[in-house]
């Protein structure tokens, strides 16, 4: 009966620790909305998060933006249907990888520098040297990277959808032969409002997603830098599974 | 007549982590003004004691009073306006490394008194001058500064905000010998200038000397001996003589194995 009481406690662990980190994005969520406002600490977390992103997320974005348009191309010129071809890279992208990927580069990016810095002050005693100066560490630290990510991670993803649809035109007008006049054409013919704000959406559920695992794994570290250094791989993992998950339900909802 | 509440009343303090016990029903009055130095062995739990103070850690049990005011279980709201009675100055330090120094030190400054940046740095060069810095220090990172240099420049956070009762934990360890008189000056100072209450752990009996009002000794979670500072070499406790005159024989034994 060993292997039970194995999966009895690892159940029973994890719905311990959902319920430890619905708490703490709770308390979060409510810092959000009550003062004082650390202003220039929102600002600082939103230049780190999106402005020194966007290099990774526009390469990222520009690389599958032009494999998506030869890997259809592959597919869709064997029934002839390859005027489908811009809207299928536009709808992927905006819809799906844009977000999807732009959120996994910016969990490994960000999420893991936060839990490290977080997860660094807790150990070094500067959480509590924080609250002995009448100083709320949620308020202060887990604020406005929650803040910064929720409203930088759809700015980022608006950028990677130009950029992605971009890599496709590329490709496509240049090694596939289309007119780049019909291919905007294309482009834009089928392409729903829709379908932007959706991936944007998700980019912000995303935001939301990194930033508060990268914040509970580093708030909670033990210990010294072994400590620091296994809060910074939960972080990373469980915002990307997390994601994923994520990106399944909101799909579903916006079906 | 009846005496004034003391400043910090504890009683029956109980901290364990775990099967190990820390502070095993701790007693222990500091009145307003006064210096308390707790003296004792490594790992008897100093730190443990003034962390439950300032209320960093919880108690298991027992009861600590500000003012007269229990603040074992107290509120959120409540606690943050008992915290702005406290400055502490933290054993390793704890200066926060993304922030240049003066900005350490003016921390406290502009989260608990509302002081505008400019006038907090003025305020930081200050202080930063009392514990023996150079104003160009005040530019620097935490990373870039001595150990003992990060050590006065905690204590120059700690007592910026000129707080009513100031906890310092070890002011003077990793100092020279001029300059932990110089911070034993500083203290002093705080205490007598500014009316704080100040409660010191040291393990420097020079310092304890200069700085104590009054001398309290915590052994296996206990306060074994409290007494005012002249009488600690009268104490006729064998533990404290043992601990004043550093010796290996006595009734403390450290459990060492000789090599
Ligand atoms: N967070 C913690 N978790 C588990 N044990 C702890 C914790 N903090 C302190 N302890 C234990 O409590 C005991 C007392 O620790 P404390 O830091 O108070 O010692 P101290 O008297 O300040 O010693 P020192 O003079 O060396 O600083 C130690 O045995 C330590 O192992
Ligand atoms: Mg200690």
């Amino acid at each position: 009966m060993d292997f039970i009481a194995v999966v009895g406690r690892f159940f029973l662990g994890f719905l311990a620790t959902s319920g430890r980190i619905a708490i703490f994005a709770g308390e979060g969520l409510g810092h959000c909305v009550r003062p004082p406002f650390y202003f220039r600490l929102i600002g600082r977390q939103m230049m780190d998060i999106g402005y020194y992103s966007l290099p990774v997320v526009g390469l990222t974005a520009l690389f599958t933006g032009m494999v998506l348009a030869l890997q259809s191309y592959t597919g869709f010129s064997r029934f002839n249907a390859e005027s489908a071809i811009a809207t299928v890279v536009v709808l992927s992208v905006t819809r799906e990888l844009a977000p999807v990927l732009a959120g996994l580069m910016i969990a490994g990016r960000v999420g893991a520098a936060m839990a490290a810095e977080i997860g660094t002050m807790r150990v070094t005693e500067q959480i509590d040297a924080l609250t002995t100066l009448s100083t709320n560490p949620v308020k202060y630290l887990v604020v406005p990277r929650l803040l910064a990510a929720i409203l930088m991670l759809p700015a980022c993803v608006f950028v990677a959808d130009i950029i992605g649809v971009l890599g496709g035109y590329l490709v496509s007008t240049t090694k596939l032969g289309f007119n780049p006049a019909v291919y905007i054409k294309n482009t834009i013919q089928y392409l729903e409002v829709i379908d932007v704000i959706s991936g944007l959406i998700k980019a912000a559920v995303f935001g939301f997603l990194i930033a508060l695992m990268g914040c509970y794994h580093g708030y909670n570290s033990r210990g010294g830098a072994q400590g620091v250094g296994s809060a910074t791989t939960n972080a990373v993992v469980s915002s990307s599974i997390l994601i994923l998950a994520a990106n399944y339900l909101l799909t579903e909802a916006f079906f | 007549m009846a005496e004034a509440t003391p400043k910090i009343s504890i009683r029956g303090l109980r901290k364990s982590f775990g099967r190990k016990v820390v502070l095993d029903g701790i007693d222990l009055d500091i009145r307003a003004g006064e210096s308390l130095v707790i003296i004792g062995g490594s790992g008897s739990g100093k730190t443990v004691l003034i962390k439950n103070v300032i209320g960093l850690v919880s108690p298991d049990d027992g009861s600590i009073k500000i003012d007269g005011e229990e603040t074992v279980g107290m509120n959120a709201r409540d606690r943050a306006r008992i915290m702005k009675k406290f400055g502490m100055l933290f054993q390793g330090g704890a200066l926060f490394d993304s922030l240049p120094v003066w900005e350490n030190v003016a921390f406290g400054l502009v989260t608990e008194q509302g002081v505008r940046r400019t006038d907090a740095k003025a305020r930081a060069a200050e202080v930063l001058a009392a514990v023996g810095l150079a104003p160009e220090v005040a530019e620097l990172w935490p990373a870039e500064l001595s150990g003992g240099m990060q050590k006065r420049v905690s204590l120059a956070r700690a007592i910026a905000t000129e707080p009513e009762i100031i906890l310092f934990d070890e002011p003077t360890t990793g100092l020279d010998p001029i300059m932990g008189d110089v911070i034993n000056d500083l203290i002093i100072a705080c205490v007598r200038k500014l009316g704080a209450t100040a409660l010191t752990i040291t393990h420097d009996m020079q310092s304890a000397r200069k700085i104590a009002t009054r001398i309290a000794m915590i052994h296996r979670g206990r306060i074994i001996w409290h007494g005012p500072v002249a009488e600690v070499d009268r104490s006729g406790n064998p533990f404290v003589e043992q601990f004043i005159y550093g010796s290996a024989e006595g009734p403390i034994q450290m459990e060492v194995r000789r090599l």
